[in-house]
Order: C-alpha cells, then structure tokens, then sequence
C-alpha cells in the first residue's frame, strides 16, 4: 500500500519498523523521519493518510540518500579503495576482511565457505 | 580510534620540508625515499613519486589526488603472501 523510494513497505507494522524496510533508513534515522513529520511512531503503515506519505516522502527526498543512490556511493567508494592499490583495496580485491580482524579462524563472511585442503593433518592427540 | 582533527593530519616534518622545497624548485622528477609510512599524504604531495619502505625494498607510490588523506604506508604492503602449494590436492586425506 504505502510505497517509499520505490520500495513496498509492510502494512502492519509500526511506522519506526516499518520504514527500516528501505535501504538506508535504520531505527534511528526512521524515528528522527517520524518525529519530524509530527508522526506516531506507533502509527501503522496501513493507517498513514496521505498527507503523512508525502511528507515522509518529500522528507526523504530532500534530505537522506537511499536505496540506488545510497547502494551505488557505496560502490563508488569501494571501487576508489581498489583503484589506488591502497591496502583496503587490496583486502577488498581479495574477499578478505578489510578493517584487521584475525584471518587464521573465523571471517567465513568474507572468505565465503570452507575450502577443505586435502592432505592437512589434523594436530596429533595425546 | 581516528586522529583528533584539532591537531591536523600527521606528516614528518622532514618529509614535509623536501616536498614544500620541489614544489617550489618546481623539480618534479626526482623520487623521495622515505621510511615515514606513517604520514599523511597532504594535496602537496600529489604529483610526486615516493619510494616508500616496506621493511624490505623501497615500494615507488606516484600520488593522485584520489589518495590524499590515506597513510604512505598503505600503498606499500609489508607482507608478502605466497601461494598454498597445488600439489597437496592430489594426495587424498586419510
């Protein structure tokens, strides 16, 4: 029913909820949308006039970048890393964490599934 | 934890010096090896080729205006991966 940024945003939710559903609109950032608006942050979706639409619309409009736009600054920046060779862009080329965590265990996020090596013994047990 | 910004981006102060006197000599060719991985690169340094230490051999990092504010450091990796070796596929584990 309401949809923002060219996103459908669920109906039964509470307002605050609700506009997290966009790219770029947290908890908070959804709370500072309603309270400027004179918004409910209880108001459900479904139950928002169409005068409150507008309003968080042309409030995101004016003053946040979300979705497309938001997705491709990021992009933008992380091609910049990559392209001066700088020591993030490198981690980013090779799908490694880029801000210093450990690398020996863990950061499966990053380096996606186990790679099983064949032929790696296991530490012999006492 | 970032650097406070009231005390101004860090760059050695006699890295700093030899890169004001090129700008000013307007002798743009020659390389500055330099240790200090640790500074800034300011605007002033755009331009410039340096050859910066990597623990090891000199790394040369020719600045862009796209890598002001990033460290010198960090155009200059200090380790070097080499790869797992292949031939561990083969022999299958027990």
């Amino acid at each position: 029913m309401a949809r923002i940024a060219g996103v459908d945003l669920p109906k039964n939710k509470r307002g605050e909820i609700g506009l997290t559903y966009i790219y770029g609109i947290g908890p908070s950032t959804a709370r500072y949308i309603l309270d400027k608006n004179n918004i409910s942050r209880d108001k459900k979706v479904n139950d928002w006039t169409d005068e409150e639409q507008n309003a968080i619309r042309s409030t995101i409009n004016d003053e946040l970048k979300v979705e497309g736009a938001l997705r491709s600054e990021v992009q933008m920046s992380i091609k910049r890393l990559l392209d001066i060779a700088c020591y993030r862009g490198v981690r980013h080329r090779k799908g490694l964490p880029v801000r210093g965590q450990r690398t020996r265990t863990n950061s499966r996020t990053r380096k996606g599934k186990r790679k099983t090596v064949a032929g790696k013994k296991k530490a012999p047990k006492k | 934890m970032a650097r406070s910004i009231k005390k101004g981006p860090y760059v050695a102060t006699h890295l700093e010096k030899k890169v004001l006197a090129m700008n000013e000599g307007k002798s743009k060719k020659s390389v500055v090896k330099t240790w200090s991985r640790r500074s800034t690169i300011t605007p002033d340094f755009v331009g410039h080729t340096f050859a910066v230490h990597n623990g090891n051999k000199f790394i040369p990092v020719y600045i862009t205006e796209f890598m002001v504010g990033h460290k010198l450091g960090e155009f200059a990796p200090t380790r070097q991966f080499k790869a797992h070796s292949s031939k561990k596929i083969e022999t299958a584990a027990p």
